[in-house]
């Protein structure tokens, strides 16, 4: 027991007292799916080792992540919500967008599935079901990309945003595992992204209930901060973390990602930006 | 007289004046009114408080005892009129003491409660812990030296204030009621302090309730009613021969209001 | 409730086997809500106490706007924060946003005025009880200060504690500032809201476990220090 106690402090001491590490360092704002996914515990290290860079991510919403990059406080942006990144390139925040990769959002909801959306053929029918049924549905509520993404769905569906009101519609105003919580909490539907959704540690009685249709693909894109607009970014790290995320390397490495056998991204980088 | 005090020596007890340099006394108060919000509390007063002797202020409740004790010790502003001291302002804070009616115990230990007056006034922290512990030891604390004041009990507390009052020899030492509460045997001990600072020189002015102690201690009377001297007099006139209506009444033990 | 148990579970394992993510979690939230009690307790407790003893015109706003700033909310301290350390913001050039520095800053703010007007109220009680005495002792103003802060000094390790206690839990302001960016500026408590929203409950709990326990640990430390809880018993 006094060991353990002695080790223990130690630990705590040395940790107290380590110093930072020397490599080059730059920012990236990712959203939170990104990072729930797991891909970046896969990519970072080895954007170290072929390249000595140390990678920081500040996880936020995509409207939170754009809005670092507005400001300058990030060297690179990886998101996905591809008007908002147009109107961001539009003010001059972005040197160029550049294509990653995609994976896909699914529709989660009770188990038994009482509004049967198990059937429909497309999302937008989908979500008609649950809206005709006034059964329960959560939304992100926080102008994220995976928000803007549902929203989209919804327009589609034949409901606008003002439509998206009543007490079976709740916006959590929350990230997505959070929202998740609330929707499992609520045994409700909701919109996902599928990292997230298998990542999950609380999912009690939901279930993937819809996916597959093409317009519930999510685009990342890669933008660096632009330098013109933001001088003191270090734009030379972004671009050259840009050229490892575009390579065959990185192609490998994001078709092989794998959560619970499931295949999540799909690489799609050409060889020159947008 | 079974009491545990040690004696003082003139050396430990007479007032710093009594060594050379000039005493702070007499004091005189001309005229001088104590206000608070436009209220008068007392006064005016005029008497003036000689060299030597122990002067008892006595007289009822709310009566302006209290009062008129801070006003001469420059705790309560005057008003109007004038409190004027032999020398000049500066000099004369430094050269009095205070007994408070509620003893104020500073949250540290007796000893260091007892060197805190010479501590402040330049003297090195060790000698005025020495010089407190003798002090201490002399007045019956010495077995309570080292715990924290605020636990003392009422007459201990009492003791300890006035150690604290005598430590740096005053001219002039002001005492609020200081045996209120205390039994028998720590009052003959209070008593006895005071009076060898008095015979070494020491100007006591002092308040009190007790009919008993002013008699045995008192060399002149200061009688307060509704905020005036109503009667000033030496000791022994006063007792016998008191020449108001209501200090004759005070005397015998007539309510008097 | 099965949760619950899982959660306390976590918390001996993280603990036992010396997980070193969690050491240097821990380690980061310790150094950064210690140095800004230390920056706040050199400003709020002397604050506090010139408070009690100076009578000047503007005291009674300057104190209700103090017990006020008491309830700030930490997200708001963030985004102010974050707008002046920003590379667009006045401070950018400092380059401290996402920075430990930056998190002390903000948790800096968020207690001094809660050291401050703890600190206030004790010290103007101890004063109103010392006051007679002092002036009668003929004590200058600094050493009327110095004797209170000494004497107070309890009351004011209490104030600091409670800074502490405030600044230790704090998640909103430091999020936005810090980031919580790991091995960098991730905290126990940023852990714990990312945990969290991963739906990792139990992980999440474990982690708050260890802060409480953290934090148990630290007021005792303290204490001892202080020998605050030994000789004196008043
Ligand atoms: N701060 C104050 N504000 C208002 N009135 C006061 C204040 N201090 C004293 N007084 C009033 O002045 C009068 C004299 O009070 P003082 O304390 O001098 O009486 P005292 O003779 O010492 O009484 P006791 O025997 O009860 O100690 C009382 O009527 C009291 O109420
Ligand atoms: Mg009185």
């Amino acid at each position: 027991m006094r060991r353990l106690l002695k080790l223990m402090a130690i630990s705590l001491a040395a940790a107290l007292f380590a110093g930072t590490a020397p490599a080059e360092t730059m920012k990236m704002a990712v959203t939170t799916s990104f990072e729930n996914s797991g891909l970046g515990k896969v990519l970072l290290p080895e954007v170290k080792k072929d390249l000595g860079l140390d990678v920081k991510l500040l996880v936020v919403g995509t409207g939170a992540a754009l809005r670092l990059g507005a400001n300058g406080d990030v060297d690179a942006v990886l998101v996905h919500a591809k008007n908002a990144e147009l109107k961001f390139m539009k003010q001059g925040n972005g040197l160029h967008r550049r294509l990653i990769m995609y994976n896909d959002f699914v529709l989660i909801g009770p188990k038994e599935d009482p509004v049967g959306i198990k059937k429909a053929k497309t999302a937008a029918e989908a979500l008609k079901m649950i809206a005709a049924a006034k059964f329960p549905f959560v939304s992100r509520g926080d102008d994220s990309g995976t928000n803007k993404k549902e929203l989209a769905l919804w327009k589609e569906a034949g409901f606008d945003k003002a439509d998206l009101k009543g007490s079976w519609y709740r916006a959590a105003g929350a990230g997505m595992g959070a929202t998740l919580n609330v929707a499992a909490g609520m045994n409700a539907y909701t919109m996902s992204d599928r990292a997230t959704w298998l990542k999950f540690g609380n999912k009690r009685d939901l279930a993937l209930l819809f996916a597959g249709d093409p317009k519930l693909f999510n685009q990342y894109t890669l933008i660096p901060v632009n330098p013109k607009t933001h001088p003191g970014v270090r734009t030379d790290l972004a671009l050259k973390l840009e050229d490892w995320l575009t390579s065959p390397k990185a192609a490998k490495l994001i078709n092989g990602y794998r959560i619970k056998g499931e295949k999540l991204f799909t690489f799609n980088a050409k060889s020159a930006p947008e | 007289m079974s009491s545990i005090l040690e004696a003082l020596t003139a050396d430990e007890i007479a007032p710093v004046a009594e060594a050379g340099g000039g005493s702070i006394l007499p004091l005189r108060l001309e005229g001088a009114v104590a206000r608070i919000r436009g209220k008068t509390l007392i006064g005016p007063i005029d008497l003036t408080i000689g060299r030597r002797g122990l002067t008892i202020v006595m007289g009822p409740n709310g009566s302006g005892k209290t009062t008129l004790l801070r006003l001469m010790h420059g705790l309560q502003r005057v008003a109007s009129g004038r409190v004027i001291w032999a020398l000049p302002e500066g000099a004369v804070r430094a050269r009095q003491a205070y007994v408070f009616q509620t003893p104020i115990m500073m949250r540290r230990s007796v000893v260091d409660c007892i060197a805190y007056p010479l501590i402040l006034h330049g003297t090195a922290r060790a000698e005025a812990r020495a010089q407190a512990a003798g002090w201490a030891r002399r007045i019956g604390l010495g077995h309570v030296l080292n715990q924290p004041a605020p636990v003392l009990s009422g007459g201990e507390k009492q003791k300890l204030a006035l150690a604290r009052a005598l430590i740096r020899r005053p001219d002039i030492l002001f005492l609020d009621e200081p045996c209120a509460n205390l039994d028998g045997s720590a009052m003959r001990d209070i008593e006895s302090i005071l009076i060898q600072a008095r015979q070494a020189g020491t100007r006591i002015v002092m308040a009190t309730h007790d009919m008993g102690q002013a008699r045995r201690l008192a060399t002149d009377v200061l009688f307060m009613y509704g905020g005036k001297v109503h009667e000033s007099a030496p000791a022994a006139a006063f007792f016998n021969q008191p020449q108001t209506t209501k200090a004759q009444a005070f005397i015998k033990g007539d309510i008097v209001e | 409730m099965d949760s619950i148990f899982q959660g306390l579970f976590q918390a001996f394992h993280l603990v036992l086997t010396l997980d070193p993510d969690l050491y240097r979690i821990m380690a980061l939230s310790l150094r950064v809500t210690l140095t800004a009690v230390v920056i706040a307790a050199a400003i709020g407790l002397p604050l506090g106490a010139w408070l009690a003893v100076n009578r000047f015109r503007y005291r009674r706003l300057t104190i209700a706007v103090l017990n006020a700033f008491m309830g700030l909310p930490p997200v708001v301290v963030g985004l102010f924060i974050y707008l002046l350390l920003s590379r667009s913001g006045p401070l950018g050039v400092l380059g401290l946003l996402f920075t430990p520095a930056a998190m002390i800053i903000a948790q800096a703010i968020l207690i001094t005025p809660l050291i401050a007007s703890i600190a206030h109220q004790a010290i103007r009680d101890l004063w109103s009880e010392y006051h007679d005495l002092l002036i009668s002792l003929n004590a200058t103003r600094a050493q009327r200060i110095k004797a209170l802060l000494w004497d107070g000094r309890r009351a004011l390790l209490t104030a600091t504690l409670a800074g502490f206690g405030r600044a230790i839990g704090e998640v909103g302001a430091i999020m936005i500032v810090g980031g919580n960016i790991e091995y960098s500026t991730r905290v126990m408590t940023t852990a714990i809201a990312l945990e969290t929203s991963k739906g990792n409950l139990a992980f999440a709990l474990g982690l708050g476990i260890v802060l409480i326990g953290l934090a148990v640990l630290v007021n005792l430390g303290i204490h001892w220090l202080g020998r605050t809880e030994r000789a004196s018993n008043w």
